[in-house]
């Protein structure tokens, strides 16, 4: 079990490390996720029981993603709808898409071919590790390597300010619209990983995720302070597989599952306002935020 | 003289909350030409940030040209017209990108007008030039070059944003109020910087100013602006001639 929530840690990283190249780097909420996460586990499934190789059909998942982070983009930027309002229009539009790849509400992967199984000497979970590591190490050594291009610095230079970035003549709609396409592949490259570990797909896989996500990052923006950009997608991982043994030990503990949702959230929100519950409790002395 | 830019009939309107038409800019025509140093004066509301904003692109105006260097500019994008204009905001805050260094913010700035490419941005490399540029304002800026601008106070923030600006030499500087946020020593240090900068590399510059002194000790030519118009526009001789007394005058007839 506890070789399995860290398996699991690793796989929800990788959408937690997506979730933070907008959230944290553009400085908006995209709300894609929802439905970009589903839609990777979706296009995987569907495409490996129609007999294609499990890696090119991640491949397609993350393609679809990219689609889908294109599409709210466009949207936001060209159309000028507000960025939350594309990504809930996105995400909902992709329930029907989903349905429309698999034909029916959920796909099981029973007997089928995974990408897991290319490990197959390994003992148990140790494959998802394996997997979910070298996915890891390329979404971040390729996001390192991007973040420190010419196109990389106007990347981040249009989400810390953006009206200063366009007087240089950075395009701060195409850094955005790259963003989300970046982004969305990634948290679809979590989805199709995610859905061959658990053996299906569902349409209604995405509901919640993005708290899982947020909570990766906000844990590890807790726990660790002041670090570089490189340290902080590590931090990221720390925080997700932190995240995994913490909802395992709840239900170890021997919680009623069906409020884990409920439960999620709150250690989330415990999370978010623990700056502003440290200052009532006035602890701000021995760690509160540096300025 | 050579002309740089030429803003022909430029009216902005806007509508406020009971759908009342407000004429914020009313038919300006003005010529800027190269070399030209002009302080722009004029109340609250007088349309100076919108003149500012109307000429970087980063507001539409309802009817008018905007020619640069004979090319009508006026429906190009703000990012397209940073290749040849650079501006420096009020405020601090506003000039630079907070979570990233001295040398990154610097390092942006030098590509102005350029391609970004997905390539490495080899900042190593500039680093002597940078730590040079800094060291050459002389407020201690060269020994912040690893710290995030967010950390800076307003001054040094003030002076990176001008260095930034300048640094490419573009055809034209806009200075929105850049001293107006800052203590007063602070200010006028900043204020000699700016002129000496633009002496130097002989900028054609428009440079908005509430301080009287400044507006006359500084530039070759000043215009006044009330309610949306050009209400005064003085040459380097006429400039000359006029006092402090003058220009409160003029400000007591508005």
């Amino acid at each position: 079990m506890f070789i399995s929530a860290i398996a699991q840690g690793f796989l929800w990283a990788i959408l937690g490390i997506g979730i933070f190249t907008t959230y944290r780097i553009l400085n908006f909420p995209d709300l894609t996720v929802e439905g970009s996460f589903p839609l990777g586990s979706a296009v995987a499934v569907t495409a490996i029981v129609s007999g294609i190789h499990p890696f090119v059909a991640t491949l397609l998942a993350i393609l679809a993603g990219m689609a889908a982070g294109l599409v709210t983009g466009l949207l936001y930027t060209k159309g000028k709808v507000p960025v939350i309002l594309s990504g809930i229009l996105v995400m909902s539009g992709l329930h029907s898409v989903i349905l429309f790849v698999m034909q029916r509400p959920n796909l099981s992967l029973l007997n089928y071919p995974k990408l897991y199984d290319l490990f197959t000497g390994l003992p148990n979970y140790f494959d998802v590790i394996f997997i979910g590591l070298l996915a890891l190490t390329l979404v971040i050594s390729g996001l390192l390597f991007f973040f420190y291009t010419s196109k990389g610095q106007a990347y981040i230079a249009t989400g810390d300010n953006e009206s200063m970035a366009r007087s240089i003549g950075i395009k701060t709609d195409n850094m955005k619209i790259l963003g989300l396409v970046f982004a969305n592949g990634v948290i679809a490259l979590s989805g199709a990983l995610i859905a061959q570990d658990n053996g299906y797909a569902d349409v209604n896989g995405g509901i919640g995720i993005i708290v899982i996500g947020l909570a990766s990052i906000i844990i590890a923006e807790v726990i660790f302070k002041e670090v570089t950009l490189g340290e902080r997608l590590l931090t990221i991982v720390i925080g997700s597989v932190l995240y995994q043994l913490l909802l395992l030990a709840v239900i170890q503990l021997g919680f009623d599952t069906t409020y884990i949702r409920l439960f999620s959230s709150s250690i989330l929100a415990l999370f978010l306002m623990s700056p502003q519950l440290r200052k009532g409790l006035k602890l701000t002395g021995f760690s509160g935020r540096r300025e | 003289m050579e002309e740089l830019l030429e803003l022909k009939s430029i009216t902005k309107i806007i509508q406020n909350e009971s759908d009342m038409n407000n004429t914020i800019l009313d038919h300006v025509d003005l010529t800027i030409n190269k070399g030209d140093f002009i302080t722009v004066l004029g109340g609250n509301g007088a349309g100076k940030s919108t003149l500012f904003n109307s000429i970087t692109g980063s507001q539409s105006v309802t009817s008018g040209q905007i020619d640069f260097k004979e090319k009508n500019v006026t429906t190009w994008s703000e990012e397209k017209r940073a290749r040849f204009m650079g501006r420096v905001f009020q405020d601090p805050k506003m000039g630079t990108a907070p979570r990233m260094t001295v040398e990154e913010n610097l390092l942006l700035a030098l590509k102005r007008g350029k391609k970004r490419p997905f390539l490495p941005r080899k900042l190593k490399e500039h680093r002597k030039y940078f730590e040079e540029l800094c060291a050459s304002i002389g407020n201690g800026l060269e020994d912040h070059l690893d710290t995030p601008t967010g950390h800076l106070s307003g001054g040094q923030r003030q002076s990176l944003s001008l260095l930034m600006t300048t640094l490419t030499e573009p055809d034209l500087l806009l200075l929105d109020e850049h001293t107006a946020a800052l203590d007063p020593k602070t200010s006028k240090r900043l204020m000699a910087l700016t002129n000496q900068m633009i002496q130097e590399k002989e900028l054609t510059c428009l440079m908005i100013t509430h301080r009287m002194e400044d507006a006359l000790t500084y530039g070759n030519r000043l215009i006044l602006m009330e309610n949306g118009k050009v209400k005064l526009d003085l040459g380097e001789e006429e400039k000359n001639k006029l006092t402090l007394e003058d220009l409160f005058v003029l400000f007591e007839r508005e």
